[in-house]
Formats: C-alpha cells, structure tokens, sequence
C-alpha cells in the first residue's frame, strides 16, 4: 500500500502548500506535517504531506549503498 | 527525481543484489505485506534476480483486496441512493462486491466520482450544496490520518454535506492474526514503509520478541527493497531478529505523532472484517462519537443484502499466501484483469494482478 | 450569430445552412467542400487505404491541443500507418446543445491548422445537435481516405525474426496532458499533448529505402498494448530494454503521482516500426531530420522466443512480461 511520492515545498499558505516533483505542481495539505518549511522535500500521500524527508539520511542511505557495493567489488574480484 | 532515481541505479542494483547472493546461506521466507512492495517487485523482477534461498511471499497488504464483500456492499448501496455522490480512489472502483461493482453502479446512472485526494472530495462537496458527498475511506494507516484530516476540514469549514464511510484497517493486528493462525512459515518481514512513516517501529517490536520473527522496515524502490532483504538475510544469518529500519529517509521510530493524534481525535479502533481471513479484533478504525455527522453509517440508511462470496476464489488463501495466485483454478482462465471475480486481480496492488501483468510464473 | 449552439442548427434549417455555409465552407476553402453537394466526387487511382474514427476526448480543451486538432491528426496518422498518403478527410460533427459558439469556432480552427500542415483536405461534413446531457460538450467523427504507394506493404503481421523495433519518441505525454485536467486529478505542469500528424514523417522514413515492416500509433492502450498487437498479428516475440524508452520526466512525475505505468498510457504523435535490422539506424536518422522524430531510437528487437509475448528487460536487469493494458489506468493509491 501506499503510492506516496517525495515532492518539494514551493510555497505555504496556512496548511495548504504547493508541491511540486520533477516539474509536476500541486496543492497539498500540510495538516499532517505543520513543520515543513518551503524548501523542504515532503512524502506525497493522496495530496497530504505525511512526513518530512530527512535529507540527511537519505545521503547516508545512499553512502551505505555505494559501499556495499564497493565491498562488493573488492570481494568478487579476490 | 530527487529521492527516487537515485534508488533505482542499476549498478548499484547489481552490486547489492551480488552481496545478497553470497551472505544467504539459509533458507529465507520473507513475506510483504505491502502492495505497494508486492508490485515494485514485480515490476522491477526482483523475484527473479534473488537467490534460491530466499522465497518471497505476499501477504495480506492490500488494503483493497482485503475489503469484505458486506463493507463494500454498503458503498455500492449508498451509491445507488438519490442525491448522493459517491468520491473514491481508484483502486475501489471495479472490485467486484456481492451483486455489482461501483464501475458498474456508474454505468447504471449513479454519481460515482473518482478523486486523487479527499481535498478534491471536499471540494466537490462544496460546489454541489444540495447532494451528500461520500467518501469511500478505504486504506490503512498511511491513509487513515488524511480522511481524519478532512473530517477536521469539514468541521473547521462548516461543509455539512460531507461523509466517510469509514473501511479502514490497521495493519500490526492482522500481522498477529496471519502469525497465530500458524499456516505459513516466515523467516522475516518485509514491514511496509508508509504506513510505519505513521506509525513508527515500536508497533512492530512483538514480532521478533513473541515469534523469533526479522523485521525491516522498507522503502520501495528496487534498492530499498534489495537493501532489506540484505538486512533480513543478515538477521536470519545470524539469528538475530528484531526489528530495524532501511527506509531511514522515511520513517522515525516513533512515526509521525501529529498524524497519530489526528487520527486518534477523529477514528476510534473496533473490529475489522478482513476478506479472506474473517474478524480480526481490533483491526478496523470507525468514526467517533463526537463525529458521527460525518460517518456515512450513521446518517443514511444502507441496506447491502447479504454478503456473498464468489465461487471458487480462494483470494482469503493467496491474501494469508497460503496459496499463490498459480495454484488458484481460476486463475488466468476463468479470473482475469477483464473479467475479475475476486479482488486480488482487480486491485492493481493484487497479488493476483501483479502475477498476471508482470508474469511471475515467468521465468525470465 | 448565436452565441451558443442551438438545436436548430442541427436541423437542416436556415440556421443549419448558415452556420455551414457562413463559417465551415470559407474555412476549410475547396473545391470539393465549396460545392456542398451530398458527396464529395473525386477520382483517385492505386490502392486506397480508407479508415474511420470518432473523438470523445474529456475535456475538449487540454494542453497542447483539442479534440478538432486530435479529429484531424488521428485519422490523418491512422492512413499514414499503412504507408498510404493521406487526401481527404470528412468531418462529422455531434454537438450537445448548449455548446459556446466560440468554443465550436476555436475548434474548427484548430481543425483547419491541422488539415493544412498535414496537407490534407476537408472535403465533406455533417453536423447534428443533440438535447442538452445526450453528447459530453462535443464528438466528432473523421473519415479518411490515403493512396498507397504501389512498393509498400505494411502489417502489423509482417514482422520477422531478427528486425529492430523504432519509437519516434517519447511516451504518455497526450495521456498525462488529458488527464491532468480532469475533475478531482488536477495538477499543473509543463506537459503539453504530442498531438501531431506524422505523414511526413512516415514519407521520410519510406524514402530511406529501408524496408519497413510495421508501423503503428501507440494511442489508447500505448506502446505495451501495440507491441502485444504485432507479437500476436506476426506470431514472433518482441523484447525491449526499460532504459532505452524516452519518457520525459515531468511524464514520469506524473505517472508516479497517479501510479500509472507510461508504458499504457495514450500517445497521439508518436510511431511503433519493426524494420530490417540492416537498416534501423538509418531510418532513425531520417527520423531525427523531422521535427516529431527528433528523440526516435531503437527500443528492441524482434525474437523467435516467446512468441506472442512481449519481454521488457528492466533496468535491473531482470525480465518481465509487459502485457496489452485491460480495461484503463485508474489513478491509485496503492
């Protein structure tokens, strides 16, 4: 379950926010996530913003995956 | 796209599904339970490129297919009432009840409106003064907060033509069903992502705890979900289990507390009637008392007939993956994306649909 | 003139003979259609392609076009598939009462810019009106007549073991551009319908002297749909590679937003050709040189294997069935 999409915070009006993924804009609610701030990139859920994306560990995520995947690398070509 | 082309990097892919290969030595059952993670998988073919140590099965995750026929009957029901406009996802549109489909209850005359988002519901509520607005709250816990949020709407904008009919359902008890009733064998969990972005990790902590269960709560591109499998494996390797969050970017361990609280104000828990399994106890989210002017239950009069199952689906035995959607008699031949009778084909999460278009009995 | 449509005009009446007369004949300027006989006459010599279709499109107005520019270009590309060159087109049109005579002018217009780039005449017509809720704003239908030019042959049944399979771009932006102004989906983006006639184009990729096997456009059902109809129509297999498919991001935004899958959404400017694999890249050049080829690559190819079935390699790396599109893409929240 859940088609939700990361989108990023153009404008806030109250709790409506525009958001907006890979040049496709829309109203969302913020109702869920008072917190976010213009800039900040949101989970899109049915046009409500249900988090807020930690961009910190979304870079940490991939780090771990490029490492993985050098460790990799060493170990198949031993 | 920021936070999704970067999980699906093929050589990324590659790298970590090789890393996989080699760490699992075990043997690993691991179920979703997540339609969302059922059709990445599908889609992206990951099944095929796991190694032979791990099955993945697919577990009641499907908010839509696990809709009983009675609970869907009473949405069809308020439909072909006058004066009433009926809003829904898509994904409810053409599951077959007992006697006909919303899909079909449109083609006969009745206002059935497809909307992406209950902000369009209420919008549509607002522009026809004089009809009832009912929204079909179909979903489980990621959903759940945004149908408590418009009834908040509603209130705060004095809409009174707006209702929900509420079919929701929580997934952790259904979870503590499927384990107790014992039928299947699961190594590891593939816990869904946007619901535990509500609710958090903590729900989950009974499963390793009480049933010796790994659990990785995942993303659902394909490197997310390679990622957790690759944290199951290490679990299982290691005899380990407990519960740990991949889809860090998402999810907090203790969730989204204001969405929690939303729906807390606005739902209150009861029993759920989950297709295919029966009664769960404390699995379904009804309206509170202090918003009853909103719940579509207590403000018409719905008369469904009685619930009926049909014939020869076995859609319960694929929804608790006691049975795949191969070992079904009506699969392909009878049950198809045209002409469906059970839910699990209907809904594009479906297991029986994603088996279908995507053809996991194919072997690449 | 009436600022809306009435059903008199619909009737054959006075009203019915001016709207005609006044503003559809001066329009659309020919011989044929000056005459306003019952018929049009003409002769035309070789093998004939001749095809018909209706336009229902909700809403009339979308980005990047309307349903007059799609009347036009949708039956101009229908001829132009079987390699034929298109001559002349009827259009028929059902109004629902109540319709803006601005709206019908902005339409007819739209209808006169199409049938002039594509080079094709309107030589015959009809309009009825229809009560109020009996039509959706307006339908209309296009007939079309093309003549084939005596060395080509082009099926859907000619593909052959071993050919190479050409889009000429990218996909789902006249689905998305539809879909994104319909009641209870709005959002706002930069999609723009690829609506757009593509018989030169086919002329070019003809004169390449490539031979051409197949040629389809990808419209309700997109690509996967058409590549399931040659797998079955030539009984042979067709594999192609996720990661050599142009789709533009906002598209792919888009149908990750409403969980559609660009593979099955609607293309009105765009083409599907299996050619000999000798000369694919240089049919994909001669593409390139138009302007509705410019993003055209090799997306795969035809195989002996899986005959009747088509087999899209992800970018994972795994396989899997891509399968003709049953029913319509809702939007979803699973």
């Amino acid at each position: 379950m859940c088609l939700a999409i990361p989108a990023k915070v153009k404008s806030i009006d109250g709790v409506e926010a525009e958001v907006e993924v890979g040049g496709v804009s829309r109203k969302a609610s913020i109702m869920l996530t008072p917190e976010a701030r213009v800039g900040d990139y949101v989970l899109l859920h049915t046009g409500y913003a249900i988090n807020v994306i930690d961009e910190e560990e979304a870079q940490e995520t991939l780090k771990i995956f490029r490492e993985m995947a050098e460790a990799e690398a060493k170990d198949s070509s031993n | 796209m920021k936070f999704i082309s970067e999980y699906r990097d093929a050589e990324l892919g590659k790298k970590l599904i090789a890393r996989i290969q080699q760490r699992s030595t075990k043997p690993a059952r691991l179920m979703e339970f997540c339609g969302g993670h059922t059709v990445s998988i599908a889609k992206h073919g990951l099944r095929q490129l796991l190694p032979p140590t791990i099955t993945m099965l697919s577990g009641p995750g499907c908010p839509v297919c696990v809709t009983a026929s009675a609970d869907l009957d009473k949405a069809i029901a308020l439909a072909k009432l006058p004066d009433v406009i009926i809003t829904t996802f898509g994904d409810m549109i053409k599951v077959p009840a007992s006697r006909s489909s919303l899909q079909q209850v449109k083609a006969e005359g009745g206002d059935v409106r497809i909307v992406y988002s209950t902000l369009d519901a209420l919008k549509i509520a607002q522009s026809n003064p004089s009809k009832s607005v009912v929204f079909i709250g179909v979903g489980f816990e990621t959903t759940a907060p945004t149908i408590a949020a418009s009834v908040l709407q509603a209130e705060q904008q004095g809409i009174d033509n707006y209702y929900v009919l509420s079919l929701h359902k929580l997934c952790p008890p259904v979870v503590k069903a499927l384990l107790d009733s014992g039928e299947v064998k699961i190594d590891g969990i593939v816990c869904p992502g946007h619901v535990s972005v509500i609710i958090g990790s903590h729900p989950y902590e009974f499963i390793p705890r009480d049933y010796g269960i790994a659990c990785v709560i995942s993303g659902f591109e394909p490197l997310d979900i390679l990622q957790c499998v690759d944290m199951l494996v290490d679990q299982i390797e290691n005899g380990q289990p407990k519960v740990e969050i991949a889809y860090r970017r998402g999810v907090k361990p203790e969730g989204n507390r204001i969405a929690l609280e939303l729906m807390d104000k606005v739902f209150e828990v009861c029993d759920g009637n989950w297709r295919g399994i029966g009664v769960v106890p404390g699995s379904g989210l009804r309206l509170r008392k202090e918003y009853q002017r909103y719940d579509a239950e207590h403000n018409f009069e719905i008369r469904p007939g009685e619930p009926i199952e049909p014939k020869g689906c076995i859609c319960g035995d694929i929804l608790r993956a006691v049975k795949t959607p191969l070992e079904c008699k009506l699969f392909r031949k009878v049950c198809n994306p045209e002409h469906p009778v059970g839910p699990c084909m209907v809904s594009s999460e479906g297991s029986c649909a994603a088996y279908y278009q995507y053809g996991e009995g194919y072997g690449g | 003139m009436e600022d809306k449509i009435l059903l008199a005009h619909g009737s054959g009446g006075k009203l019915s003979h001016d709207l005609v007369a006044q503003n559809f004949v001066p329009l659309f300027d020919n011989a044929f259609l000056n005459k306003l006989d019952d018929s049009a006459v003409f002769e035309l010599e070789g093998r004939l392609a001749f095809t018909t279709d209706s336009y229902v499109v909700n809403p009339i107005f979308f980005p990047g076009g309307d349903i007059g520019k799609l009347a036009v270009c949708g039956t101009v590309n229908d001829l132009s598939m079987s390699g034929a060159v298109p001559k002349y087109l009827s259009i028929a049109l059902i109004i629902e009462e109540g319709l803006l005579m601005s709206d019908l002018r902005r339409i007819m217009a739209s209808i006169k810019k199409a049938a002039t780039e594509a080079g094709v005449k309107i030589v015959t017509g009809d309009t009825k009106v229809v009560n109020r809720g009996s039509a959706d704003k307006l339908f209309i239908n296009s007939a079309g007549v093309g003549v084939i030019p005596s060395s080509v042959d082009i099926s859907g049944s000619n593909a052959r073991v071993g050919d190479k399979v050409i889009l000429s771009g990218s996909i789902g932006d006249h689905g998305i551009a539809v879909i994104s102004q319909r009641e209870g989906l709005q959002f706002s983006s930069s999609v723009k319908s690829d609506c757009a006639p593509l018989n030169k184009l086919v002329a070019e990729m003809l004169n390449s002297g490539v031979d051409i096997r197949c040629l389809r456009d990808p419209t309700r059902g997109g690509l996967a749909s058409t590549l399931n109809e040659f797998a079955e129509s030539s009984k042979v297999g067709i594999r192609i590679e996720e990661q050599d498919i142009p789709v533009h991001e906002v598209v792919q935004a888009a149908c990750e937003l409403l969980g559609f899958d660009p593979l099955y959404v609607a293309n009105e400017g765009k083409l599907v050709a299996v050619v000999a694999a000798n000369g694919a890249e240089k049919v994909v050049e001669a593409m390139r040189r138009n302007k509705y080829g410019k993003e055209a690559a090799i997306i795969g190819e035809v195989v002996s294997e899986h005959t009747g079935r088509v087999i899209l390699k992800t970018r994972m790396g795994a396989s899997r069935i891509v399968d003709m599109l049953v029913g319509e893409q809702l939007p979803r929240i699973c």
